[in-house]
């Protein structure tokens, strides 16, 4: 059963990729949601928001201890990846909005082995330093933009908004 | 013809709630309590209403200040139909540009052609046929219109509820029928189609216009809504960051009456209320744009 972080934000695109690549699902709103998850989405929409509602309903703490199993899978888009990286469960330097506002937000089709990504780009986040535990996946533009660190995984773009399922079908 | 990094940053604001401010403390206040986005105003609809004359485009000084403390996005309004103020707050590179009835319409015949511009654009519609114009023109996100600067819900859940009923009904609809209710609302077949398909809009529909507590919002979503607006509603009431975040909270939480219970305490007073019948000025009737002939889109105005 994979939780959907429901805080705020994109997160019912994400149960989308998930309905298509029939992997069970269930939204996370609190505490009482996380019983028996196997992994973790947290989806894109504003981190002020999510981060704030992570701490105030005791997700953070949940999360950072989950984040040590190696069997526990996360994986963050966009926000996402500026929440794991604050949390130092990724260990990346994030800057926010570093692609500036949202006349600079753009589409773009990435190689990933064999496969060929498909990822928005909105007011994204990007890893200014990535760290000796976490490799990247993907680069675009020089920067890693698709990063994973053993059981975390994190992009700045959003492959399901794209409705682009490969990579959720990769880590899930 | 679809913006759709504008429509993809539509999704990244559902479950969230947007707030009006008239300055960079405001924006901050908005930020800390956990807006989603912010919309930069030099008066919020309220005092628009009190104040008469016409309403306009904000100082782009405000804006910028504004855009400058906040990390979240910076939206702006312009009058409806005014392309010159919506070329300017591209050039600001605000985040999204609401073309909005709060401010005085600019035009008596047309919306912005919003296909032209980069920055996405949010509409207010009071029923589907005005969201599916304002669609077809090119907005990547709709909200209800209400009653702004009222205090009073009523109007914003008329517009839901006549949506959500419209758009249940074009269930029941064969091709005929559909080609029918399109060349009634003088939008494209294939957009009501798509409606038909989707079950619901196919942009991001927030509620706007007259959300005061976080009852209001917890309804408009409990409605259907993707998230609110709140204008006047924050920063007119006597604890504007207490209120603010019982708020957003409310959105998240919408599902869970207890939760709502608790955080609707001790909030002080909500912004005061207006009732419709008395109003001077019914901001929602504003525009060309009463009937489908005088609101045609640009776009569907040559083959009709």
């Amino acid at each position: 059963m994979i939780g959907v972080l429901a805080l705020q934000g994109g997160f019912k695109e994400h149960e989308d990729i998930l309905d298509e690549l029939q992997f069970p699902h269930r939204r996370v709103r609190s505490l009482d949601d996380v019983e028996g998850l196997t992994g973790l989405v947290i989806p894109g929409g504003e981190s002020t928001v999510m981060k704030m509602f992570m701490e105030l309903y005791g997700l953070d703490e949940w999360l950072v201890e989950r984040a040590s199993d190696e069997n526990f899978k996360i994986y963050g888009t966009c926000a996402g990846m500026i929440l794991l990286a604050d949390l130092r469960i990724l260990d990346a330097v994030v800057k926010r909005n570093a692609y500036g506002r949202q006349l600079d937000s753009f589409l773009a089709e990435m190689p990933l082995g064999d496969l060929n990504v498909r990822g928005h780009f909105i007011r994204a986040p990007k890893i200014e330093t990535l760290g000796a535990k976490a490799e990247s996946l993907i680069d675009h533009d020089g920067v890693p933009v698709f990063v994973r660190q053993g059981n975390i995984w994190a992009s700045s773009f959003h492959p399901e908004l794209a409705g682009d399922s490969q990579i959720h079908a990769t880590i899930f | 013809m679809d913006n759709v990094t504008g429509q993809s940053l539509a999704q990244m604001l559902k479950g969230g709630v947007i707030m009006d401010v008239t300055n960079a403390k405001e924006a901050s206040v908005a930020e800390s309590a956990g807006a989603c986005a912010v919309m930069a105003l030099e008066r919020v609809p309220s005092d628009i209403r009190r104040d008469g004359g016409v309403a306009r485009m904000s100082d782009p000084k405000m804006i910028v200040e504004i855009q400058e403390v906040s990390t979240i996005p910076v939206m702006a309004k312009v009058r409806i139909g005014h392309d010159m103020e919506a070329e300017i707050l591209q050039a600001l590179e605000v985040d999204f540009i609401d073309e909005s009835e709060v401010l005085t319409p600019a035009c008596p015949f047309d919306h912005v052609d919003k296909s032209k511009f980069k920055v996405p654009f949010v509409c207010g519609a009071r029923n589907l046929g005005e969201a599916l114009r304002r669609i077809n023109e090119g907005a990547s996100m709709i909200r209800t219109k209400g009653e702004a600067g009222t205090g009073n819900i009523v109007e914003a859940v008329r517009h839901i509820k006549t949506m959500n009923r419209e758009i249940a009904a074009l269930a029941e609809m064969d091709e005929a029928a559909l080609k029918s209710a399109a060349a009634e609302m003088c939008v494209p077949y294939e957009l009501v189609q798509k409606v038909k398909d989707l079950g619901r809009l196919p942009v991001v529909n927030f509620a706007a216009g007259g959300i005061a507590t976080p009852a209001d919002a917890a309804l408009c979503m409990q409605l259907g809504c993707d998230g609110v607006f709140v204008g006047s509603g924050i920063f007119k009431s006597s604890d504007p960051a207490k209120m603010a975040h019982a708020i957003v909270q409310a959105v998240i939480n919408y599902k869970d009456p207890v939760k709502l219970a608790e955080l609707s305490k001790g909030l002080g007073d909500a912004m005061p209320g207006l009732e419709i019948e008395n109003l001077d000025v019914r901001m929602q009737d504003r525009g060309s744009i009463n009937t489908p002939e005088n609101d045609r889109s640009l776009s569907t105005a040559g083959r009709l």
